[in-house]
């Protein structure tokens, strides 16, 4: 059992005692607190953070409020501009850091406040319900392969189905499944209890609580990454989710994922045959400051270049057209992977917006121009794929209250200086990295994963030379 | 309850069924449209361009005009009459200088006190859309309705403010009001060619041709809209896109009052169907509206 | 062909008058092309909307002045809709006209005699006076 912890004002101001079920604190708890450090956010950034704090020797909590680290990553298919499967990639770090000595993964978990000083805070967290005994179930997946229910995978993007007593993926870390209460049959309808009755161990828990438990740490890093525009509700001029064949990039991922729902199959999601007019259109709700985010986002000239090669890989006589505005390819071999992706598979670029999408009999059509011929053009597509906007992670403001930290308007943390101290925050002690800070790519963010982890040492080991001194 | 209307120069002529149908409705509904004394043309083109103010003088005698009458709101069935107006009301609430000139010309004090209103907007803010579906005496079920929206009901958004721009929803909850069912169709916001009809005839043809077989493709029985220019070019130019394509079977085009007047029972024969180029009496009578 | 363009030119008279009666900074165009992919009457122009723009931008006005784009606009407003910067290309348009008329005069665009009785008998006024009214000096 890990300690008790009392904390107060978490609930209708009353104070709340919770025994949460989650494993040894002990060992976390066995340094000092100067030598502890949470990170929020478990995808490539603060795995990255975790693990060379963890070799440093320092003990670090690592907190998802999903149920297995991987973050993002873990949803792409391959990575530019090397074209490395993200899943083989990414698979060994997930499962360093669940098998650190000195890294404790706290999932489904969320941060819900915070007292305290630099070098001394303590966080409130709220570890959720999963309606699985974490330390109790063995990750053996009887559960998931019984369960009837079947729904909309969170994970996939649409793309796929999944069971109510799920995984986000098979290579899940921490791998302890956990029970989506609105789908669960047991729990809305009171009557299955399939996974109990399938579990050897009794790990199944249908009247779990959520708990509560403190963790005090000298430093804390914030990874929590990023979401996609919203484009869905806020795009109607592209169909507002309505056209069945127009989808966003990252869901384009789980498509051409090998380990995705088509089990890498190039379909569309109408009927579920292969398109052979696909039309990429970039910029959708960034660089666009009357309606939407004004900002470039950064990352998807690259993305939708390997979403066009991975695309030709799969169906050779398809023709893939992009609409772009300007190509944005500065990171290392980046340029260079875009033109040879434009000559070897023969894309056309074309540079203007598409204005418009609409669905005419099973063709996507789309309204754009090229503007270096001057024409309007229209293409009727079998499939589009929108290179939406990423945004910070869903709750970004409220952690900032939490934490002390500040927000611009489009809801990124605010850094200490943008050239300098890029990673540092206004807050002693509190360190932000990849996604949340600002739109970057994967060798930019575990690169700030690491200069998060530094800084944090540097912060803590500094305040222990000033206390040895001051004694 | 008496509303001040405008009725513009269009619905005293060419569009008088539009005219009509919305005045009888009103009656049925309970409303009254009390027509402004001695009104002018409203210009019939707001005056885009920042050194050119004469043109707003006809619409802000109107709008003083309902102002001096001690209204604050002012209600218009045309399109074209709406979005003068109301950008001309715009100008006259937001821009200090260019309203200065403009009441020292005529002579008027007027701030934008007046709201201006378009019909389907008093429906829907002031009687109601769930009143309505009470006063429906015929529900129009079975009728398959492309509302058609155009472009000046709704552009500028900023300054018309009527509803969204991409995809607005106001047309469709009136349909529904009155008992037909509204079908989706991409080209709702599209522009008919306006009056490029009597300059470049071609852009209003080929316009009209995409709206119309956008309608159809969506299983529209007819298209219904609020603009008098509009009704003209997606029903007068169905002969000549018919000669260059030959698949394209016609689809009557009425405004919507008369869809209104229909579903409050008022006689078919008093709304004007036979100003229609493409007669909608075939298709009413096949789906029992009209008998 | 050749074209230079130098700071006299970018600043002339005539754009900058453009700019002052529309209200519009061109340089707020970053040339994404959404204004022509959604306009309606690219069909009957010779420069896309996004065109007009550009050749501003450079003050190449002889291009500008003669462009056909500018008296097919029907200013539907449908490019200052779904600009992402907000440009009014409507406004642009309608000052690119009107400098021309009071320029040149009016233009015979439109002559009445072209129209059929029946036309006419059924063409409602404002079709008439909104097109007509485009061909005015004003």
């Amino acid at each position: 059992m890990g300690e008790l912890v009392e904390l107060t004002g978490l609930k209708d101001g009353q104070p709340v005692t919770c025994a949460c079920a989650l494993g040894n604190l002990t060992e976390f708890e066995s340094v000092p607190v100067d030598r502890r450090v949470m990170v929020i956010g478990g995808g490539i950034t603060g795995i990255t953070a975790a693990i060379d704090l963890g070799n440093a020797g320092y003990q670090v909590m690592l907190v998802d409020r999903l149920p297995s680290v991987g973050g993002r990553m873990l949803q792409l298919s391959e990575t530019f501009p090397t074209l490395d499967c993200a899943q083989c990639t990414l698979t060994p770090r997930t499962v360093e850091s669940g098998q650190h000595p000195k890294v404790t993964l706290k999932t489904s978990c969320e941060v819900i406040g915070l007292e305290g000083e630099p070098g001394d805070f303590t966080v409130s967290l709220r570890q959720k319900v999963t309606y699985v005994d974490w330390n109790k179930c063995t990750g053996c997946g009887t559960c998931i392969q019984k369960c009837p229910s079947k729904g909309i995978a969170l994970f996939e993007r649409d793309a796929g189905r999944m069971t109510a007593i799920y995984t986000l993926s098979p290579q899940a870390v921490p791998n302890k499944p956990q029970i989506d209460p609105d789908r669960c049959r047991y729990l809305t309808k009171g009557k299955c209890g399939v996974c109990a009755k399938s579990c050897p161990v009794g790990a199944i828990d249908y009247k779990q609580q959520e708990s509560f438990f403190a963790a005090r740490v000298g430093a804390i890093i914030v990874a929590t990454g990023f979401d996609i525009y919203d484009w869905k509700n806020k795009m109607p001029e592209y169909g507002g989710g309505k056209i069945p064949d127009v989808i966003d990039g990252l869901t384009m991922e789980r498509y051409l994922s090998a380990s995705g729902p088509t089990a890498g199959a190039m379909v569309r999601p109408s009927d579920g045959k292969e398109p052979k007019e696909i039309v990429f259109i970039q910029c959708v709700g960034s660089r666009n400051p009357e309606f939407h985010k004004a900002y470039c986002s950064r990352v998807c000239c690259m993305y939708t270049a390997k979403h066009a090669r991975l695309y030709k890989h799969k169906v050779h006589d398809g023709q893939v057209y992009v609409f772009y505005i300007d190509i944005r390819s500065t990171g290392k071999g980046y340029e260079q992977f875009i033109q040879q992706s434009v000559s070897e598979e023969e894309i056309i670029y074309i540079r203007g917006r598409a204005a418009r999408l609409y669905r005419e009999g099973d063709k996507v059509m789309v309204q754009g121009a090229d503007t270096l011929t001057g024409k309007k053009i229209e293409i009727a597509a079998d499939m589009v794929v929108l290179a939406a906007a990423m945004v910070p992670n869903a709750g970004a403001q409220e952690l900032a209250d939490i934490l002390g930290i500040e927000c611009n308007a489009d809801g990124f943390f605010i850094e200490d200086n943008y050239k300098l101290s890029p990673v540092e925050t206004g807050r002693q002690g509190i360190y932000i990295a990849g996604c949340c800070q600002g739109i970057k790519d994967i060798a930019d963010s575990s690169a700030q994963g690491s200069a998060a982890a530094s800084k944090a040492l540097v912060f803590l080991s500094t305040l222990r030379r000033q206390n040895q001194e001051a004694v | 309850m008496k509303y001040p209307y405008f009725p513009g120069c269009t619905l005293y002529t060419k569009a008088k069924k539009l005219d009509d149908a919305g005045r009888e409705c009103s009656q049925k509904l309970g409303f009254e449209l009390d027509e402004l004394k001695d009104w002018t043309c409203c210009g019939a083109t707001f005056p885009l361009v920042n050194d050119y103010h004469i043109a707003m003088s006809g619409p802000t005698r109107i709008l003083a005009d309902t102002k001096a009458r001690g209204d604050d709101k002012l209600v218009t069935l045309c399109s074209v009459c709406f979005n003068v107006l109301k950008r001309t009301n715009h100008v006259m609430r937001n821009d200090e200088e260019r309203r200065a000139k403009i009441t020292d010309f005529i002579e008027r004090d007027y701030h934008g006190e007046v709201e201006v209103l378009h019909y389907l907007q008093l429906l829907r803010d002031e009687i109601g859309f769930d009143t309505l579906r009470e006063k429906v005496v015929k529900p129009l079920t079975g009728l398959k309705v492309a509302c058609y929206y155009g472009c000046l009901l709704l552009r500028p958004v900023k300054e018309i403010g009527l509803d969204a721009m991409e995809n607005p929803t106001i047309f469709e909850e009136f349909i529904r009001a009155l008992g037909a069912e509204p079908v989706e169709f991409p080209y709702k916001v599209e522009c008919c060619g306006a009056f490029q009809t009597v300059h470049s005839m071609t852009t209003a043809t080929r316009c009209s041709h995409d709206i119309l077989r956008s309608a159809k493709n969506s299983g529209a029985d007819l298209v219904i809209t609020t603009c008098p220019l509009c009704q003209f070019n997606l029903d007068d130019r169905q002969p000549e896109i018919q000669k260059s394509h030959t698949a394209f079977s016609a689809i009557p085009v009425l405004y919507f009052t008369q869809l209104l007047a229909l579903a409050l029972d008022l006689p078919a024969a008093g709304l004007g169907f036979e100003r229609n180029l493409i007669d909608p009496l075939p298709l009413l009578k096949e789906k029992g509206i009209v008998s | 062909m050749k074209t230079v363009i130098s700071r006299s030119q970018v600043k002339g008279d005539f754009v900058s008058k453009v700019a002052e009666i529309s209200g519009e900074n061109f340089f707020n165009c970053y040339q994404c092309g959404n204004c022509s992919a959604g306009c309606p009457s690219v069909d009957e122009m010779d420069l896309l909307p996004s065109q007009v723009v550009r050749y501003l931008q450079l003050g190449l006005v002889e291009e500008v002045k003669s462009c056909k784009s500018m008296w097919v606009c029907a200013a539907c407003m449908m490019c200052h809709a779904r600009c992402p910067k907000g440009v009014d290309i409507s406004k642009i348009m309608e000052a690119l006209r009107v400098l021309r008329l009071r320029e040149v005069g009016a233009e015979a665009h439109i002559d009445v005699t072209d129209f059929s009785d029946d036309y006419l008998a059924r063409a409602p006024q404002i079709a008439m006076i909104s097109g007509y009214r485009k061909f005015l000096p004003l």
